[in-house]
Parts: structure tokens; C-alpha cells; sequence
């Protein structure tokens, strides 16, 4: 009976972490969510939210590392274990920026005016998407354990870089036909990286979870297919 | 659970074992009274009685089971009985998902499976459901804090969704509990849907009356007496209004489609005599272009489920686009063909065009709305920029999937992949 007690309250304690991962992801989610809707609409309220929003995330990733440590030094656990356990200190470690990257957007709001095209402001709502829809879809796989979907995260990847490579584009050509458009479109610039950024913490997440469930590497990018131009749409959910 | 006393009778724990082994017949009424209310601010303390009730009624064949142990014909008698709580959460229409002390799903109705991708047993519903405001209705619910309680819900993604989703416990000690989640898009949609309308329609619309303003400056003015100039000027007057007459009806049908982004079930479409129908009906276009339309249809019947109407728009934009963008390249295939192997079988019809190409930076952004790569050939061209988003819609409430091939110089290859499921 003794035995069976401690392994449940060991379960409870690796419960505890994933949990913890969870309720930061759906906050860092909510975050970038709110600072790409505070740029598109310019709304400085909202963006100073976000602002003060981001110290939850820095304390979920001190919990989490503590809670961690603890664990592996009372336990001493094996391999799936401690990849779980592992694997949860470096998931908090990219939701905690993807936090930041959030917040950074949100602070340049009080530099756009929101007089910049409005095909701009669509541009990066429709990267924010992606990259929303990116983070969601892995946070969704830590949940169900599905890894063997896991290929759409490469697919996207490059969907996200190919939008971020257009918004840049567009975004030189609007700096160039005006001096005046330099300052605003350099931080929606920024805004675009850090978007494409979020991105790449939720490619990295989706690395970690395949490492957990697998003990293997993912597997590294399909060689580049032919030498058109492809983008796929929508991206659709990888359901069950 | 089972750390009942040795001293408890006999009785009591044979009605402690019927609660349990009706633990769903329990669940199940418990979530039709709640579906019954509709949360139509009807308090907890209300179904409380009811409640009571339903529990009187599942113990008291337990007594009757126990008369007459070796028939069990009594089981029968209760026409409740054989219902089980499977059969009535599936009678639910709203998502509905019972769980355990742990936040483990125990069970989901089918329309729990097709509002959220990715739930299976014993999954754990504080990982999938993240927000806030889920995680902090399960941590309330869980902790024994609140019996019930209610939170409006939104989901951004894949397209927006808001519920209403009330939690609740099942019955006494059952160690279960229920999240039923009320649909409110449509509401928020509507409000939407008018916002973004004026937004788009004023700013879309501000261009072509200026300029028509303009034209009708000059015609009362320094052309007054010029009649070349007027008739050349009513021509483009003429243009101008047509273009906005067609923004509308495209602004309009997207916005319906904005609004009921999920199609009812739809019924099998034919795609051959669809897509038939298309090339017929832009005959016209393509040969005031100069461009002969070759098919590459399969053989035997093409079917998918879907809108008939809905796909017909589809590949009119799509075939239209050809004829207009792809004009020097003189031809367009389409083709269907069959894909068998791979995770989603289905249907491939492409769209192939040996014009100009697009370039690659526009590819991931032509299905925005208003976005055309060049502004000029698409007005001269009548285009409004909203026919590719408004294919992509209809494409997502298909579940189906676009996909834009193109090389600078030799044309461009759309292709809309359809589930044969
Ligand atoms: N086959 C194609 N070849 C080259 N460019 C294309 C092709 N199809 C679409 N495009 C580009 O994509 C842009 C968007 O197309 P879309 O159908 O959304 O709008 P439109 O044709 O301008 O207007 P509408 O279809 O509403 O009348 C077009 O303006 C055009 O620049
Ligand atoms: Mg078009």
C-alpha cells in the first residue's frame, strides 16, 4: 500500500507540472492574441494589459523550474520521467518568451499610429494567425500525446516564413516611397519578426513534446520539393 | 472512494453501489435538466429538486433489484432504466463533456468531438482547455469551491467561436462532473459582421465615388460642351459604379459566409457536371480573352460532400482569375483527378494558368481581403480583391484545402483538394 501511495502522489507532482505548462501556454496564447488586436486597432489600453500581463509567465517559469528540481532531486527518475520533467523546463522556457515577444509587441503600439495602410495591419493579423494557430496546434499535442501528427508544425514553419518574407517586402517598399513612414513601419517591422518568432518557440515546443513521448529527435526538414512557389490554405486543424 | 467503513449496513452500501452503477444514468438527467434551463439565468437552487428526484428514482429499483435478486425483471420495469447516459448526452445537441476528479474526460457527446478537435478519453481537459477563464472555471469546480458555474468562452482559432460553458457537479459524490458549452457565435458574428462591413464598404467605396465626383465636376464644368470627352468620361463613370455594385455583392456574400462559418451536412455534389457548369457559364469571358479552356476529368462519377452553390462560386473565382490573369498564356487546364494514398483522401481539381505566375512574396497573401498584387490590372480588370478571400471561406467550411503554385513567367497552378469523407 505504501508503494502504491508514494507513486500517486509522484504522479500528482509531474500532473502539477503539466498542468502549470497549460495554464501558461493558454496565457501566452491570450497575450499574443490581445497584443496583435492592440496594434491592429491601436488600442493603447489593451496593449498596456498585455504589458503587465507578462510577469504571470515569468512566475509560472520560476514555479515550474523549482517545482522541477525538487522533483528529480527527491525522485531520482528514469528515462520517461525525466524527459517529461526535462522537457517541462524547456516548454516554460519558450512560453516564457513567446510572453515576452507578446509583450514587446504591445509595447511599440505607442509608436504606430495606425495611419499605415490598412493591408499592413492585415499582413500581420493574417501572421499572427498563423502563428497563434501554430502555438495552439502544439499546446493542443502536449495534450493528446499525438505526436505522430506532428509534421504539420514543419509545413507551417515555412508558411510562416514566406508570409514574414512578403510583409517585409512590403513594409521596405512603404519605407522607401516615404521618409516619414521609416519610424512606424521600422517597429511594425519588429512586430513582424517577433510574430515570426513566436512562431519558431512554438516549433521548438513541438520539438521538446516529440523528445518527451519519443525519446528521438524529430525529424529534421523534408529536403526542399520543386522549385515553384507554394502556399497551402487554410491551415487546417490535424484532427483527433 | 471505496474506503466505506466495515461498519455501515448492508443496505446503505447496496444503495451506495446502485448510486454508483447509475452514476450515468445521474450524469445524463442531470445534464438534460440543464440543457432544459438553457442557463436562461435559472439558479442552481432550482434544480436542486429536481435533482433530488432523479436520485430518489435511480435508487429505488435498487430496492426492488434487491426483492427479487434472481429474476431481474424488475430492471425492466423503469423505462429510464435502460437508457444510458451515453444515449441521452448524445441526445444533447451542445458540446457536452463529463470529466473526473482529475480533470480526466470520462466521456464526450459527438458534438463535443466536432467542436474540438483532439479530445479522447482520459485526456486531460486543463490541458486542452487553456484560457484563462477555463482554467479558473475547472480549478473552482474541482476544488469543491462552487457546485456550478458558468463563463463565456472564446476560441480564436481556427474561426472564432463563443460559448457560454457552465460547469457543473453530477449528482452527490459521483467524483464526476460536466462541462456543457452553448454556442454564441452567431450573436457576436451578427454584431460583428455589421461593424466590419461599414469598415470595409467605406473604405473600399470612398475611391471610385471620388472619382466619379470628380468626373461630374468636370462635366458641369470645363467639359460642358465637349461631347468626346462626356461620352468618354460616362464610360468611366459607368465602370466605376458597376465595380462598386460588385463590391457590395461580394462584401455581402462574404460576410454571410463570415457568419455561418460551419455548413450544415450537406448533401453529395456532383463536381463533373459542377465544374461543367462553370466552364459553360465563363465560355464568354474566355473566349473575349482569347483563352480555350482543355478539361482532364477522370473517369466514372465525381463526388464530394459539400454546398453546391457554394463550390460553384469557388471555381467560378478561381477559372475567372485564369481567364483575367493568365490571359498571354492563351490556355487553362482544369483537371480532377483522384488522390487514393496518403492521411486525406479525396478529390484534386486544379486550376492551371500559363500567364505571368504570381511572384512569390504575393502567394501567402493574395487570399487577404482587397489584396491584389497589381492594383491597376486588377481594377482594369474589374477585380475587387475580395474573390480569392471569399474562396478560402467556402474552402474552410468545406475542410478542404487550397493550394497556389506558381513560377514567375509560366502561370500559376491553384489547386482545391476536397475530403471524400
Ligand atoms: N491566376 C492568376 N495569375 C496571376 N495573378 C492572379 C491569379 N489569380 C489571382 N491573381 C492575383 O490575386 C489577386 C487577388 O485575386 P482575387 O480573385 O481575390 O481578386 P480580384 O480578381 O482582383 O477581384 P474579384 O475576384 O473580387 O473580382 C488578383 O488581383 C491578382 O493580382
Ligand atoms: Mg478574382
Amino acid at each position: 500500500m505504501q508503494s502504491v501511495h508514494t507513486v500517486s502522489a509522484y504522479d500528482e507532482e509531474l500532473k502539477f507540472l503539466s498542468k502549470r505548462i497549460a495554464a501558461m501556454g493558454g496565457h501566452a496564447e491570450r497575450m499574443v492574441e490581445q497584443a496583435v488586436a492592440a496594434l491592429v486597432n491601436v488600442d493603447h489600453g489593451l496593449a498596456q494589459k498585455v504589458i503587465q500581463d507578462d510577469i504571470v509567465l515569468d512566475e509560472g517559469q520560476r514555479e515550474i523550474d523549482d517545482k522541477a528540481i525538487i522533483i528529480i532531486a527527491r525522485r531520482q527518475p528514469m528515462a520517461t520521467d525525466l524527459r517529461e520533467i526535462v522537457g517541462a523546463i524547456r516548454i516554460s522556457a519558450d512560453i516564457e518568451r513567446v510572453g515576452d515577444l507578446g509583450k514587446n509587441v504591445a509595447k511599440r503600439v505607442a509608436s504606430v499610429d495606425g495611419r499605415q495602410p490598412n493591408s499592413l495591419f492585415r499582413g500581420i493579423e493574417a501572421l499572427a494567425n498563423l502563428a497563434l494557430t501554430q502555438l495552439k496546434e502544439v499546446l493542443d499535442v502536449y495534450a493528446s500525446r499525438s505526436v505522430e501528427r506532428i509534421g504539420f508544425v514543419r509545413d507551417r514553419d515555412d508558411q510562416i516564413d514566406a508570409m514574414y518574407t512578403s510583409l517585409f517586402r512590403e513594409l521596405l517598399t512603404y519605407m522607401m516611397e516615404d521618409p516619414r513612414n521609416i519610424t512606424p513601419c521600422t517597429h511594425l517591422l519588429f512586430c513582424a519578426k517577433n510574430i515570426e518568432r513566436i512562431g519558431d518557440h512554438a516549433t521548438n515546443i513541438a520539438e521538446t513534446i516529440y523528445y518527451i513521448v519519443t525519446g528521438d529527435q524529430m525529424p529534421a526538414e523534408r529536403p526542399k520539393g520543386d522549385k515553384t512557389d507554394k502556399v497551402v490554405l487554410p491551415g487546417t486543424v490535424p484532427a483527433k | 472512494m471505496a474506503e466505506t467503513g466495515a461498519g455501515q449496513d448492508s443496505r446503505g452500501q447496496a444503495l451506495a453501489a446502485r448510486l454508483r452503477r447509475n452514476r450515468w444514468l445521474l450524469a445524463a438527467a442531470f445534464v438534460a435538466v440543464i440543457a432544459v434551463y438553457s442557463f436562461d439565468g435559472a439558479s442552481i437552487y432550482v434544480l436542486l429538486p429536481a435533482l433530488a428526484l432523479l436520485a430518489a428514482a435511480a435508487m429505488v429499483p435498487a430496492d426492488a433489484e434487491r426483492r427479487s435478486t434472481d429474476t431481474g425483471a424488475a430492471i425492466e420495469a423503469s423505462g429510464l432504466q435502460r437508457l444510458s447516459g451515453e444515449y441521452l448526452a448524445a441526445a444533447v445537441a451542445d458540446p457536452l463533456i463529463i470529466f473526473d476528479h482529475s480533470a480526466a474526460m470520462v466521456h464526450a457527446n459527438a458534438a463535443a468531438f466536432a467542436a474540438f478537435g483532439g479530445l479522447a478519453p482520459g485526456m486531460s481537459l486543463a490541458l486542452k482547455f487553456r484560457a484563462p477563464e477555463m482554467q479558473a472555471l475547472l480549478d473552482g469546480i474541482l476544488s469543491g469551491e462552487v457546485a456550478a458555474d458558468v463563463v463565456d468562452y472564446t476560441e480564436k482559432l481556427p474561426v472564432e467561436r463563443t460559448y457560454r460553458v457552465s460547469a457543473s457537479t453530477v449528482g452527490h459524490a459521483t467524483g464526476l462532473y460536466v462541462l456543457v458549452f452553448k454556442d454564441q457565435s452567431e450573436t457576436r458574428r451578427i454584431d460583428r459582421m455589421r461593424a466590419d462591413f461599414i469598415a470595409n464598404a467605406s473604405h473600399e467605396l470612398r475611391t471610385p465615388l471620388a472619382s466619379i465626383a470628380g468626373f461630374i465636376e468636370t462635366l458641369r464644368g470645363p467639359a460642358r460642351n465637349d461631347p468626346a470627352a462626356r461620352d468618354q468620361f460616362l464610360q468611366i463613370m459607368q465602370n466605376q459604379t458597376g465595380r462598386m455594385a460588385r463590391l457590395i455583392d461580394d462584401l455581402l456574400s462574404l460576410s454571410r459566409l463570415e457568419m455561418k462559418p460551419y455548413l450544415r451536412p450537406g448533401t453529395a455534389v456532383d463536381l463533373r457536371q459542377t465544374i461543367d457548369s462553370v466552364i459553360d457559364s465563363l465560355g464568354p469571358l474566355a473566349s473575349e480573352n482569347g483563352i480555350i479552356i482543355e478539361r482532364d476529368f477522370i473517369d466514372g462519377p465525381v463526388s464530394v460532400p459539400g454546398d453546391r452553390d457554394e463550390l460553384f462560386q469557388v471555381f467560378e473565382n478561381l477559372l475567372e482569375n485564369a481567364c483575367k490573369y493568365g490571359q498571354s498564356g492563351g490556355r487553362v487546364t482544369v483537371s480532377i483527378a483522384r488522390v487514393e494514398d496518403g492521411q486525406d483522401p479525396g478529390i484534386d481539381v486544379t486550376i492551371r494558368d500559363y500567364g505571368p505566375g504570381i511572384a512569390e512574396e504575393h502567394i501567402p497573401r493574395i487570399t487577404e481581403r482587397f489584396y491584389r498584387v497589381d492594383v491597376e490590372n486588377s481594377r482594369t480588370q474589374k477585380g475587387t480583391g475580395l474573390g480569392l478571400s471569399i474562396v478560402k471561406h467556402i474552402l474552410s467550411r468545406h475542410n478542404a484545402r487550397l493550394s497556389i503554385k506558381s513560377e514567375v513567367g509560366k502561370g500559376a497552378a491553384f489547386t482545391v483538394h476536397l475530403p471524400a469523407r
